[in-house]
């Protein structure tokens, strides 16, 4: 068969039939021997592992000519330039690694992923990554209503450039990287996934970024599973994937290194069937093709040795959650665009301190004593704060902590 | 320079390509306890944009917060852009964070960034320089109460 023929969803799924859990870098780089080593590396790492290519800053932002100008100046890059660099020179990079034992996803971060999209498939590429609102609150000041617009022609783009391979991951699992409960990531991976099947994608996967206590995070990917088999068209491949965590990372090698094995242990556990690895360069810089390979070896030895399974942990009303978001979400309009516009901008869905114009800004979350991350305000959303309504004011010096809490626990 | 008690308007920025808002989030609660009135513009500033805002706000001190790994090159162009316009062109501005992609400070770049004007670089993200800083602009006492020696 040659590439494109087996598709990214299609790849893991057969991987999960196995047993395997798939491992994946968060890796990009502008120079192209870097990049190219990097997914060759990749590749032959002891692990099961799909390649990633993640886009620079510059391209994210549609910002093309600064991308180029790096390019020609020899200025390092954040990430690999897909759109400045001729199709040729990407079909080149892919060339004779990528296949159908190694699918490649690109990951990038934009609000506005046309060109990207573009640019990727005509390298022959059908794996990406993104959602109208997740790739817009986190990423800049685009209006959600124009995210959702450009999301929803890219994903058009991207169905018909790449009939029956298609494959999207949506980033809601993530949003800020961390201090958002599970329910509302759980709604919002699920409602991304159903905007993508909507808009012609055969193949999605939801995610979910580990957070600060394990059986919380079990209890959320399970809900994510649950709603997924309920809310999503029987005909549309779906798998869960599981970021390590995205939050402001231990910074020692030891204390990042017990962090991502925990995160291994939790894909297993709770059933997901793809993790995106950290490295213990995280806290610091943009980590080498070396510390990425040993973070895939690390995380597929750690999956090796976890059993599935294992006891249930209590329902603590996760699922019960994501659900009422996704409801109040879905019967506010048939078009899911305009649901999801409408439901930030009544503060239906409300992501704690995100500084994106049309979030309403209105909760708050905090981490109690056993590390559990709760609502403290829910602003307009249908849920509940756990919190007596008296959590001291937010100081500096106390959201510095928060942030912290996960690096402390790990780097001790 | 010593700025007047009364006026003390922050203008809070992240650069042209970085997303990132945890930075923007904390300094604004910081600059806000120092008793400064802040406006954060938030990520993904245009220069345009940061111009047009520096005029209408007429902060006493930009501050400007990278840590995508583009902050050298981005911090650059913002700066160059306020120093082009004759009625900004002596408003304080620092810039800080995590500014290169090694994960290192570097002088020369520090050297390159103050000589197109500003004022000071925290390209260590350093907190307690950044505090000496403000206090010396505003013209308060230094009190050494609590500070590490
Ligand atoms: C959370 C996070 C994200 C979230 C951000 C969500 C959001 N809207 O904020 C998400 C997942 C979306 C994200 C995306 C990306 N990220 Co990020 N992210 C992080 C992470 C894990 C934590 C950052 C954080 O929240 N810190 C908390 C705040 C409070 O701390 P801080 O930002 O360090 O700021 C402190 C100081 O630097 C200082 N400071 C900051 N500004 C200023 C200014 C002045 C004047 C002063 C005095 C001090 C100062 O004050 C703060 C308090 O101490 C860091 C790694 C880490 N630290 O563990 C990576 C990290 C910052 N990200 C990085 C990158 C590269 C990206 C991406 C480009 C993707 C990629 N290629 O990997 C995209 C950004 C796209 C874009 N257009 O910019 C790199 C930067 C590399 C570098 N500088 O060399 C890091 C270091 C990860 C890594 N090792 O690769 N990221």
């Amino acid at each position: 068969m040659s590439a494109g023929q087996v598709s990214f969803g299609r790849f893991v799924a057969d991987c999960a039939a196995a047993g395997r859990l798939v491992v994946q870098p968060r890796m990009g780089f502008g120079d192209l021997r870097r990049m190219r080593a990097g997914l060759e590396r990749t590749r032959f790492a002891a692990a099961t592992t799909v390649g990633t290519v993640t886009i620079d800053s510059y391209t994210r932002v549609g910002a093309h000519a600064a991308a180029r100008r790096a390019l020609a100046e020899g200025t390092a890059l954040n990430g690999y330039p897909i759109v400045a660099y001729p199709q040729e020179t990407t079909r080149a990079l892919l060339d004779g690694v990528r296949d159908d034992t190694f699918p490649v996803q690109v990951r990038h971060g934009s609000s506005r992923p046309e060109s990207i999209i573009r640019a990727l498939t005509a390298a022959g590429l059908d794996a990406t990554e993104g959602g109208p609102v997740s790739y817009c609150l986190p990423y800049g000041r685009t209006p959600l209503r124009e995210s959702v617009r450009h999301w929803a022609r890219g994903c058009e783009l991207l169905a018909e450039r790449a009939p029956g391979t298609a494959h999207v991951e949506s980033f809601g699992g993530c949003l800020l990287g961390q201090l958002c409960p599970p329910g509302l990531l759980v709604a919002i991976s699920l409602l991304e996934a159903l905007f993508f099947a909507r808009h012609g994608i055969g193949s999605v996967s939801l995610s979910y970024a580990q957070q600060t206590n394990p059986d919380q995070d079990a209890e959320a990917v399970r809900a994510l599973r649950r709603l997924a088999g309920e809310f999503l068209p029987a005909h549309v491949d779906r798998h869960v994937v599981l970021y390590t965590y995205m939050g402001v990372f231990p910074t020692t090698v030891g204390g990042a290194r017990r962090l991502l094995e925990a995160s291994a242990r939790l894909a297993v556990r709770a059933g997901a069937q793809r993790l995106i690895v950290k490295t213990s360069a995280e806290a610091h810089r943009i980590p080498t093709v070396e510390e990425n390979v040993r973070a895939l070896e690390t995380a597929a030895a750690t999956a090796e040795a976890t059993d599935t399974g294992g006891p249930e942990a209590p329902d603590t009303g996760v699922y019960a959650e994501a659900r009422a978001l996704v409801e109040a979400v879905l019967d506010l309009d048939v078009e899911l665009g305009r649901a999801l516009h409408a439901a930030f901008r009544r503060g239906l869905l409300d992501v704690p301190y995100c500084l994106h114009p049309d979030n309403a800004g209105q909760s708050r979350s905090w981490i109690d004593d056993s590390g559990w991350l709760r609502w403290s305000a829910v602003g307009r959303m249908p849920i509940r704060a756990a919190a007596p309504g008296d959590r001291p004011a937010m100081t500096s010096t106390r959201l510095l902590a928060a942030l912290h809490t996960v690096a402390r626990r790990y780097d001790h | 320079m010593a700025l007047s008690q009364a006026a003390r308007k922050v203008l809070l920025t992240g650069t042209v390509s970085d997303s990132h808002t945890w930075n923007l989030v904390f300094l604004e609660l910081f600059l806000t306890e120092q008793g400064y009135a802040v406006d954060n513009l938030g990520p993904c500033v245009p220069v345009e944009l940061l111009v047009r805002r520096c005029r209408a706000y007429a902060p006493d001190l930009v501050v400007v917060s990278s840590v995508n790994g583009h902050g050298y090159a981005d911090g650059l162009a913002a700066v160059t852009a306020l120093r082009a316009e004759p009625d900004l062109a002596d408003v304080p501005v620092v810039i800080g964070g995590n500014l290169g992609l090694d994960g290192r400070d570097d002088a020369h770049r520090r050297a390159r960034l103050r000589a197109a004007g500003y004022q000071a670089v925290f390209d260590d993200g350093d907190l307690l320089a950044f505090e000496r800083y403000l206090t010396v602009l505003t013209g308060q006492p230094r009190t050494p109460v609590g500070r590490p020696a």
